[in-house]
This record gives structure tokens, sequence and C-alpha cells, in this order.
């Protein structure tokens, strides 16, 4: 009965793949899209393993890659900069790791104007990360709108999630 | 919400109507003459249009004393009752005949204006395009308006021509026209046909003979694949222009048709392209790193883009010269300024902006400056469009939990709600200016777009029927 372990195991990572892969926004069948662009940003599978304090994973997980916002806003909450000067630590001694922070909003707004305000989002994590002496050259805003959520209800529950800004990272800032 | 008669254009009486370019009509001009007149549907792809001449001496004079009409601006409206017998065969038209007078009655009926008289409810048949219509026979089942229409095909080409006739009165409403084209133009023809109809019947122009672009979407609403698609303003003819492998948002056509803008993350970041409608070449109408593009649209010239560039999380409305690809900046000023939309004559730029809290509607210079907020009531206001006929701007409002599509007189006043859903957004106007076309999204994880129809009037709510769900939709200008 080996087998059934190392099945949920295989499971077990597909899904953290599933759930953390930056490249997830990519539309279409090939994992790192066809029109190029992200690719030198994008690491479709290297998140690495979520025990070793230098993985994506372990940043995703346990630093944290996102902050939420309240309704229609771009402030960071104080919670929110607990989070980000934690991704700035992190992000100082991970120096090989570029950084695109992506915008979102949830769906109660028209999709302009969402866009509009996912970038604005992502550009208060990416004034908050530069305020803690992350280097703007490492970093690249790009706003979802409302294309993306992360929950698809439409009540508060899954809205508060949604209005989200993600640092998302890939290897090869140096590169 | 109120329903308030806007002011528009005096209704023209029907003898007015046929070819806005003519100014009277005369049954001793020759028919070179009436072709020349009729030069707007003369590039439809292969195609000619002839004013019949043994069809035009029964023209205008008559019509004049027509007494059937539809003022579409009135509060209350019974649709009229119409019959369009099928088409006749008068030479190798198949199915062509009864194919394009069913279109011809799906496009009035659609309106919500005319009511198709059943035809089993005929007491006498259309046997022949050219014989007497027996008047009695169609007052007796109490239509008005009759249309008769006669087909014929033969090798890469079909000729329709049809005359409509008031039922009451006895007597032919303006001149039988003739349309010809490629069989797979056979719906542009029944397009125009009920065109002519509505025209001369409603004074307004006509709208059926226009096409959509929109955003065809698949797939979960966290997940969801789009790409653009363009159909006929009925939902007929679908063509794809574009794959799923790159999100897709709001296209929008320029003035003739030939051109649509859209914004892509083709690139792996939002930014504003350009296709061709004809071969679908497509560009990139000139990304800045480190900066979105979106919401564009065309100047009513063609030649102007605007749209918003956000840069370091500010979003301001620019211009770009098209051919050149120089940029102005419009609007200078921290909050949020997008969806911008020229007014017809290209000297206005109505736009939202949140500079005072919320999103509310501005009407600046196309130069751009400050703008003037035109929007009043409560709630928030977004995605302006300004009416074809110049009079009107259509928008999304959100109040309460609920968004609405509305219209409202050009200086804010009249203010009007035409729907009231959980998510309705983005309104386009048919190319008279008197029917809007909008997204509108249900709830939850089962939730779909799809595309409806509502008259300008609050009237005839209805869904344009798509392939899936759908988005964003693009209403294009008359075809050529």
């Amino acid at each position: 009965m080996t087998l059934l372990p190392k099945a949920i195991l295989l499971v077990a990572a597909l899904a953290l793949t599933a759930c953390n892969n930056p490249n997830r926004y990519k539309d279409g069948a090939g994992a790192n899209g066809g029109a190029g662009g992200n690719g030198g940003y994008v690491d479709t599978n290297g998140l690495g393993d979520p025990s070793n304090p230098k993985s994506i994973a372990y940043f995703n997980q346990s630093i944290g890659d996102r902050v939420l916002f309240p309704v229609d806003q771009s402030t960071l909450t104080p919670e929110a900069r607990g989070i980000l000067s934690g991704q700035a630590s992190w992000l100082a001694t991970n120096a090989d790791y570029a950084i695109i922070i992506e915008g979102h909003a949830d769906e109660q707004g028209t999709r302009e104007y969402n866009l509009a305000l996912g970038a604005r989002r992502a550009a208060s994590v990416q004034d908050f990360l530069i305020s803690q002496g992350v280097s703007p050259s490492r970093m690249r805003t790009i706003s979802y709108g409302k294309e993306r959520p992360i929950e698809v209800c439409s009540d508060e529950a899954c809205y508060s999630k949604n209005r989200r800004a993600v640092t998302v990272l890939s290897m090869g800032a140096g590169a | 919400m109120s329903f308030i008669s806007f002011p528009c254009k005096p209704r023209r009486k029907p003898a007015d109507l046929e070819g806005q370019s003519r100014p009277t009509y005369s049954p001793q001009k020759s028919p070179l003459k009436n072709e020349d007149k009729m030069r707007p549907f003369t590039s439809l792809t292969a195609a000619l249009l002839i004013g019949l001449s043994s069809l035009t001496m029964l023209g205008l004079t008559t019509a004049a004393h027509a007494e059937i009409n539809i003022d579409i601006t009135s509060p209350v409206i019974e649709p009229m009752p119409f019959a369009v017998p099928d088409f006749i065969d008068e030479g190798g038209a198949g199915d062509y005949a009864r194919d394009i007078s069913r279109v011809v009655a799906a496009d009035l009926a659609g309106t919500g204006l005319f009511i198709e008289t059943p035809k089993d409810a005929y007491i006498s048949n259309i046997t022949s395009f050219d014989a007497p219509v027996s008047y009695p026979d169609w007052q007796a089942i109490n239509t008005q308006a009759l249309i008769t229409g006669a087909v014929q095909a033969g090798g890469d080409r079909i000729v329709v021509k049809f005359r409509l006739f008031d039922v009451a009165s006895g007597q032919p409403l303006g001149e039988g026209l003739q349309f010809a084209g490629t069989p797979g133009s056979w719906r542009r023809m029944a397009h125009k046909v009920a065109d002519a109809v509505y025209a001369r019947i409603t004074g307004e122009g006509p709208y059926f003979d226009s096409r959509v672009v929109y955003v065809a979407e698949s797939g979960p609403k966290n997940q969801r694949q789009k790409r653009l698609g363009v159909m006929d303003y009925d939902g007929a003819n679908v063509k794809y222009l574009t794959d799923s492998s790159s999100i897709v948002l709001a296209p929008r056509f320029s003035p003739t048709g030939d051109r649509i803008l859209f914004t892509s993350y083709a690139s792996g970041f939002p930014a504003i392209y350009v296709m061709n409608v004809g071969n679908l070449k497509t560009r990139n109408l000139g990304e800045v790193p480190g900066t979105m593009t979106f919401a564009p649209r065309f100047s009513p010239d063609g030649n102007t883009v605007v749209f918003s560039l956000e840069k370091g999380g500010n979003s301001d409305i620019y211009s770009m010269d098209i051919n050149s690809g120089a940029m102005t900046q419009l609007t200078n000023s921290p909050s949020i300024e997008t969806s911008p939309s020229f007014s017809p004559d290209g000297s206005k730029i109505v736009f939202e902006s949140d500079r005072s809290g919320t999103q509310q509607i501005y009407i600046m210079g196309a130069g751009g400056g400050e703008g003037v907020r035109i929007s009043g009531g409560k709630g928030r206001y977004s995605t302006p469009v300004w009416s074809p006929r110049g009079d009107m701007i259509a928008f999304t409002k959100q109040n309460e939990g609920r968004f609405h599509i509305g219209a409202m007189l050009t200086d804010g006043t009249e203010e009007r709600l035409l729907t009231a859903s959980f998510l309705d957004e983005g309104p386009t106007w048919a190319p008279n200016g008197r029917v809007i076309m909008f997204t509108r999204e249900g709830a939850g994880a089962g939730g779909q777009a799809g595309l409806m129809s509502v008259d300008v009037s609050g009237r005839n709510l209805k869904a344009v029927p798509t392939d899936g769900p759908a988005s964003d939709p693009n209403w294009s200008p008359m075809l050529p």
C-alpha cells in the first residue's frame, strides 16, 4: 500500500500548484501561454517546498502573498501593512525573485473602473514595498479588475477575498 | 424611475422617409438617378441597389396620404399588426424566398412595435408580386401593414424586391425597392427590407442591417475564457475574431465598422489593440512598459482614439492620433478617469471620474480639461456613451446594491432608468439611437453573462441570442 500515500501527496501537490500557480490567469491550453510577455516573470511549477524558507511556496503560505482591501478602497489597512512588511523583509533576503503585483476587484463595479481600481491597489502595494526597500526594478504591476476572482459567490464572504493584491514571485530577477 | 418622453427630432411624415439624401421624389426621374440617390447601399458586398422603375411609379405621391405610422416616443404603444406572406419565388429562389420573408418578420416583430398577423389567418395569398393587392382581404383580418416581396436567384446573385402597403387606406406606402447581392448576404438584404419598412412607418432611422462585436465567454467565473466575436444585430452569422489565449475586453467599432479597438492581455499586460475587420490583422496601439491602457473608443472621424492610461496606479484619459501614434493627455487628476466617449460631432467627450469620491459622469471638450459634471442622482454613474443622435447619454448606474442601465439628456436632466438587475453594465447604442444593448450577468458561480437589449423608452427588454455566454457588446454603424 505504498501507492496510496504517494497518490495523496501527488494530489496535494497538484492542489497546491493549482492554488498558487502564478500563471493561472494566462488563458489557453499552454501553461506558459502562447503570447509570451509573462514568460520572464512566471514560473509555472517551481514553487518549491513550502518547508524551505527560501521557496515561493513558503513565501505564499508563511509570509502571505496577498493583502485585502475594503470596498472601493486602495488604501492599505494596518493588517495589510503588516503582511507587506513581512514580504519586504523576505524579499530583501531573497533577492533573486522577480515580482508581479496583481490588483483585483470584486464584481460590484463596472469593468473599466475595476481595471483602474485594481491598478490602484497594485500600486499601493508596490509603493509600500518600495518604501520598505524593495527595488522598483524587480517589480511590475498588473490589474485584472474583476476578471479573475478567486471566489465566485456573490456575497461579501467572497467579495472580501476578491478585493486583493497578490504578490506573485518568479525566479529570474537578475537574469 | 421615470419614463418621460425625450425631445427628439420631429417625426417626419412617412412620405419624406425614403432615402434621406432625397429631398423630394419625382417619378419622372430616370432609374439611373434613383440609383445615384441610393448610393449608401451600393457598397453592399458585390451588391447593387436599384430603384425599380416600374415600382417607382407607385411612389410617394400616393404614400403621402398613407395613414399608418408609429410614434415610438409615445408612452403607450399598441403593436401594429403586419403581414409578410412568403416572398414570391421568381426563379431559382428556393428557400431564400421564405427565409428572407421570415427574417423581415423577425426584425419587425423583434422591435415590439409590430406584431405579425399569423399566416393561418390569411384570407387571400400573394401569388404574384405584380398582381393587385386585395385590400379587403387584409383589412378583414385587421392587419395594417402588408409587405410583399419576390426573390430571384441565379449564379452568384440574389435579387430581392418588396413593396409596403398601408392596408387601411388601401394604398402603397413608399415605392417598391430592389436589392441585389450574393447568396451569402441574403440576411442583409432581408434586414434592408425590414429597415425600409421600419423607417417608413416609425419615421426613425434604420438599424437592422448592423453588426455587434462582443466578448464570447466560456468556462467558470474564476477562469473565464474570453474571445472576440462579431455577429448580426440579431445574433446570427457569428464569427470569432480571436482565440481564447488571452483575456480580451470591451471591443469597439470604428465609425465605419472597418476596425475594432479592444483591450487584450496578449502581451501579458492589458493594452489596447486595433484590428482590421477585413483581414483580422491586429496591432498593439503602442504599449508603454509599466503602464496599462484600456477603455478605448474612436473619434467620429476614425482618426483619433480616446482611452485611459494608467501609470503608477492613476488612470487618466488620453487621446492618440491613430496614424502617427502621437498622444495627448486630456485629464490630469489623481482620481480615476475612464470610459471616454465622443459626441457625434467630435467636439466633446463624456467620461466617468471618481474625483468626487464616487464614479460620476462629466463632459469636457475634445481637447481635454476639467469637465462639467452632469450626473446628479443617488449612486454611482459609469460607462457613459453618447447617443449617435447626439441627444442622450446612456450609462450604467449602481445604487443600493442594484445595477441599472439608464439614459439622460446631455445636460444630465431627464434621467431615466431602463433596467434593474444584479449586474447590468456597458450600454451601446443602435445606429438609430433608439435601442440600447448591454451586458447582464447573473449572481454566483452559475451566473452567466448575456446580452440584452431595451428600447430607450424602457420598453421591449429582451435577451439577444448568442452561442454562449457573452458580454461587452458594441453596436456597429449601419453597414456600408
